[in-house]
Formats: structure tokens, C-alpha cells, sequence
């Protein structure tokens, strides 16, 4: 557990500043509900009737009158984009920082399997990601109680799960790219990120490109679906666990294997 | 019984030659030199003996143990100085010091301790705010203070102050008299004749020479120098001559009747004959064309 303590440690200022900046922001949302709440009738019909864009970001399919769904467009947007790249960054950076910061040769002479390494890196990555949504949801919590709204507490659940599955998949994918990449780390994982994150859009968009939602873990995660149908699609979620295993298996053999320049 | 042993040991990276055929062994408790100029593949062979690169072909035992990635009960047994020490930023030096120990799963407190006081190292520091000489006083305590049964360390002085280079190569020589073995890479040809029992010599990815310090400095050549002359007798074996200020230097290898011959009817005002010395051999090797079999024959 040394490296995974180690990690945890390292990636603690990284973790408050993204934890705070999106649980802001996602406060920020929720208290200013009951100010929109009024014109919300207007804003809904107004939303629903933007064509193209409505329906990219599912605003078509949900009532804004209704907390749930303007939580899952506005706030979902805010912990789904930002959650997402958060989890980028804390994949991609996890094994190709010590190749960055030069310290691969000291880690990797010393008596501790490459295998345990990855094992233990992934662990506090996922932790990070987990300890984020935890803040979200608290910082969530403590602001819908402050408007005194009482959401339906499996919509709230269904979406916060949503969230942190797709995080926890951009983790694994980009982990695995770690594992493979020397330098320009962060870049990759960012752009891998926002590519999910339009490929979603681009699916909303389109019955013809509805097969992005295989690909993009946005696709689950889509807040407005979630809401409307009141559950996580299965396919599409079987699609991600894929994509996932894929990455972590990819991250322990490449790193295995790892020529140490 | 040998600490390390290589034999034909070969990396290529792609198309491009890293080193080639390296065969060599080092005995348990020598200090043994590994010297060769830039690029000659020294941290090459020293990646391989860590598992740090896989080899092409060839094989490697270090301390017994097949020398390949990952093999952390070889790893257990190395203390490895790098040529240039990074540590995490953030860190504080007796931080990165237990972190060393606890990849370890060892309690080594009191060894970091003792080598902090001798190589006068604050432990208190962050380790981005050190000096490149202070920064390898941190590697050179965590390669020491598990005291593993061989220390491989890459350029190790480089960074450090004379007295401190006394006191690291102090601290080697009393771990090689417990038992220890030590395999260094150096530039700095004075240190490995002073402190290494046996050197190898690399250049161009090729293992030149391997013996004992002693062995390889005895060329069976001689430095002459004259005074009063202005060139060296045109004499097979006179060679490397170079002019000095009242006269001139030149190596000598081949009886010495001949010489002898040839400086008769020469104005010599003054003759030295030595064994050239031990870093002039080295540097020789160095050179491109300079080999074991040319230019300085056994």
C-alpha cells in the first residue's frame, strides 16, 4: 500500500482544487433554481423548441419545472463534463508522470513488482474520482436541502451513479493509454474527454449515429435519458464495462513490459 | 563467486545498437570500474542489470538472480545511484527517504541517519530546493541505507564536492570490506585507478578491455620524453609523439636496443622513460581507432 499511499498524498491538492471548483459550481446551479424556478414554464417550452440543440443536450425530453430534470441538463453537464475530465487526468497522468517527472528509474529499482505499481496507482486514481463525486454529492445534498426541494431520491441516485460509472470508464480507458504513452499525457486524456463528450452530443443529434453511444461513456451517463426513462441503459453500460477491462488489462500488460528510456 | 556475470549481453533498439555483446564478471566484494566517454552504452548495460530495458540477447546474473524486469528479489539485494537523481517534487528529503525504505518493507531510520551525518545532508529540506550535488547525496543515502549486497551507481560523483567524493568512496570502500560489491560507471579515469580493483572499458557499444586496474594500466609501452630534441626518432613502435616546450614526448613500445640505437646520434640533453601513465591508457581507449590490440600492445 506504499505506492497507493503515496499517490493518494501526491494527487491531494489536484483533488480539493477540482472537487471544489466543480461542487461551486454545482451549488451555484442548485441555489439558483427556485430564482428560475418561476420561469421555468417559459424556459422549458423555450429549451424544447430549440430543434437541434434541445435535442443534442436531451432538453426536449425533460420538464425544467421539475428539479430532477433541470439538475440532470444543468448540473449533470457540470459533473459529467467536469468529473470527465477530471478522471482524464488522473488516469493519463497516473503511470506517464513518472516518465514525465523522471522518476520512473527510482520507483522501478526498487523491489516492488511493475504489476503492484499499476495495481496500486489505479486503486488511489479511482479513489480521487470516488473522493470527488463523495464532495459533489455532499456539497448536492446540503444545497437542495438549503432550497428545500425533495427530488426523487432513485432519480438523484440513478444519476450520481451514471456519473461516477462513466468517470471510473474514462479512468480505466485513459489509464490504459498511461501505461502506453511516454510524454503529452494531458492533452491525450483532455481530448479523449471532450471527444466522448461530443460523440454523445453527435448521437443525440442523429438515429444515424446512435451507435457513438456504444463508444462514448456519455451515452449512459446522459443525464436527461436518465431522468425520462428512470434508468441506466444496460447496453450501453455492458459497452463501457468492455471498454474499461479493456483499458485496466491494456495498462498491466503494456507497463509489464515497459522499456524504461 | 561472482556478483555480476554478462555474457554477450546485446540491446538494440530497433535498428539502432545500444551495446553489443558485453561479456564480463565481477567478483563479490570488488570495486570494479566501468569507464567509457559518452554514449559508449555504460547506462545501457546498467539499465539491463536492472531490468530497467529488456535485453536483445545474452544474459545477465546478478547475484545470482537473472537480471530481467521486475525481478524484485534482484532488485531487493541492489542499491542503484542513477546519473541524474530525480525525486518527487513536494517531498522532503527524509520523506523520499522512507518512502525509499518502505518500497523496501524495511525500517532503515537508523542507517539514513548516520549516512545524512556523514554526507552532511539535511534531511529537512524539500528535495526541488537542493543543489544537483545535494540531490545525489540523496540517492547515494537511499542506495546505502538498506546496505544491499551490491551497489550499482552511475556516475556517481558527479555533482559532489571533493571532500564529499573522499567521504562517498570512504563509505564504498568500508561496504566492500563487509562484503559488498560495487560497480560503478565513471568519466573520471583518476577515481577508478584510486578506488576500483578491476575496470572494464566500453566505447562504441563494445566491451574494449576488462581486467584488473593494474593489468590494464601495463600497456608494455613507455612514455619517452627528450629535451634538446625537436622530433622522435622515426623507429617502428614511436608513436602518440607530442612536441614539449624544450623538446619531445612520444609512447615507446618495442625493445630497447633499437631506441637505444636511435637516441645515440641524437642531441639528447635530458632522457625520462616511465610507464605512461594510468590515465593517458585510458584515454587512449577513449579515443576512436584505440583498442586493446592497436597502438598500445600488451
Amino acid at each position: 500500500m506504499t505506492i497507493f499511499r503515496h499517490e493518494v498524498r501526491r494527487g491531494r491538492a489536484s483533488l480539493a482544487i477540482w472537487t471544489l471548483s466543480i461542487a461551486f459550481l454545482l451549488g451555484v446551479c442548485i441555489l439558483i433554481y427556485p430564482e428560475m424556478g418561476a420561469q421555468m414554464d417559459e424556459v422549458g417550452t423555450m429549451f424544447a423548441e430549440m430543434g437541434g440543440f434541445s435535442q443534442a443536450f436531451g432538453m426536449d425530453r425533460i420538464n425544467f419545472g421539475d428539479f430532477s430534470g433541470f439538475f440532470a441538463v444543468e448540473c449533470g453537464n457540470v459533473l459529467g463534463l467536469g468529473g470527465a475530465l477530471f478522471a482524464a487526468l488522473a488516469g493519463v497522468q497516473a503511470l506517464t508522470k513518472e516518465e514525465q517527472g523522471n522518476t520512473a528509474e527510482f520507483l522501478l529499482t526498487h523491489p516492488v513488482s511493475r504489476i503492484r505499481i499499476t495495481a496500486e496507482k489505479l486503486c488511489a486514481a479511482a479513489l480521487q474520482v470516488l473522493a470527488l463525486n463523495a464532495g459533489c454529492i455532499a456539497v448536492t445534498a446540503v444545497c437542495v436541502r438549503s432550497i428545500e426541494e425533495t427530488p426523487s431520491l432513485q432519480t438523484m441516485a440513478l444519476l450520481f451513479l451514471a456519473y461516477g460509472l462513466m468517470q471510473l470508464e474514462i479512468l480505466a480507458i485513459t489509464f490504459g493509454l498511461s501505461a502506453f504513452l511516454r510524454r503529452g499525457g494531458q492533452g491525450v486524456g483532455l481530448g479523449l474527454a471532450a471527444a466522448f463528450y461530443f460523440m454523445n452530443l453527435i448521437a443525440n443529434l442523429t438515429e444515424r449515429a446512435e451507435f457513438l453511444k456504444y463508444l462514448t461513456p456519455f451515452g449512459y451517463a446522459d443525464g436527461a435519458k436518465i431522468v425520462a426513462e428512470e434508468a441506466l441503459c444496460g447496453r450501453y453500460c455492458a459497452s463501457g464495462a468492455v471498454f474499461a477491462a479493456l483499458g485496466i488489462a491494456f495498462a498491466f500488460r503494456f507497463y509489464s513490459r515497459k522499456e524504461i528510456a | 563467486m561472482y556478483a555480476i556475470e554478462l555474457d554477450r549481453l546485446t540491446k538494440y533498439y530497433g535498428k539502432t545498437r545500444g551495446v553489443e555483446e558485453i561479456t564480463l564478471a565481477v567478483r563479490q566484494g570488488e570495486i570494479f570500474g566501468f569507464i567509457g566517454p559518452n554514449g559508449a552504452g555504460k547506462s545501457t548495460t546498467i539499465r539491463m542489470l536492472l531490468g530497467l530495458i529488456e535485453r536483445t540477447s545474452g544474459t545477465a546474473r546478478i547475484l545470482g538472480h537473472e537480471a530481467a524486469k521486475g525481478n524484485t528479489a534482484l532488485l531487493a539485494e541492489v542499491g542503484y545511484l542513477p546519473a541524474e537523481v530525480q525525486f518527487y517534487p513536494g517531498m522532503r528529503v527524509r520523506e523520499v527517504l522512507r518512502f525509499s525504505a518502505a518500497l523496501r518493507k524495511k525500517d532503515c531510520a537508523a542507517q539514513a541517519k548516520s549516512l545524512c551525518e556523514r554526507l552532511e545532508l539535511d534531511d529537512t529540506k524539500r528535495v526541488e530546493t537542493l543543489s544537483l550535488g545535494n540531490r545525489k547525496k540523496v540517492g547515494v543515502v537511499c542506495a546505502m541505507q538498506h546496505e544491499p549486497r551490491l551497489y550499482v551507481m552511475d556516475e556517481p560523483t558527479s555533482g559532489l564536492d571533493p571532500l564529499m567524493q573522499r567521504e562517498f568512496y570512504a563509505l564504498l570502500k568500508e561496504r566492500s570490506a563487509q562484503g559488498a560489491t560495487v560497480f560503478l560507471s565513471s568519466h573520471v579515469l583518476s577515481e577508478v585507478q584510486r578506488y576500483c580493483s578491476h575496470a572494464a572499458v566500453i566505447r562504441g557499444g563494445r566491451l574494449l578491455a576488462c581486467g584488473s586496474v593494474e593489468q590494464l594500466g601495463h600497456t608494455g609501452a613507455k612514455r619517452v620524453t627528450l629535451r634538446g630534441v625537436g622530433a622522435a626518432p622515426a623507429l617502428d613502435g614511436v608513436r602518440s609523439a607530442v612536441p614539449t616546450a624544450d623538446g619531445v614526448s612520444f609512447l615507446y613500445s618495442g625493445a630497447p636496443g633499437p631506441l637505444l640505437g636511435a637516441l645515440a646520434g641524437l642531441p639528447v640533453a635530458d632522457i625520462t622513460i616511465t610507464e605512461p601513465d594510468l590515465e593517458e591508457v585510458f584515454l587512449h581507449y577513449y579515443q576512436k581507432g584505440g583498442g586493446p590490440h592497436d597502438d598500445l600492445p600488451a
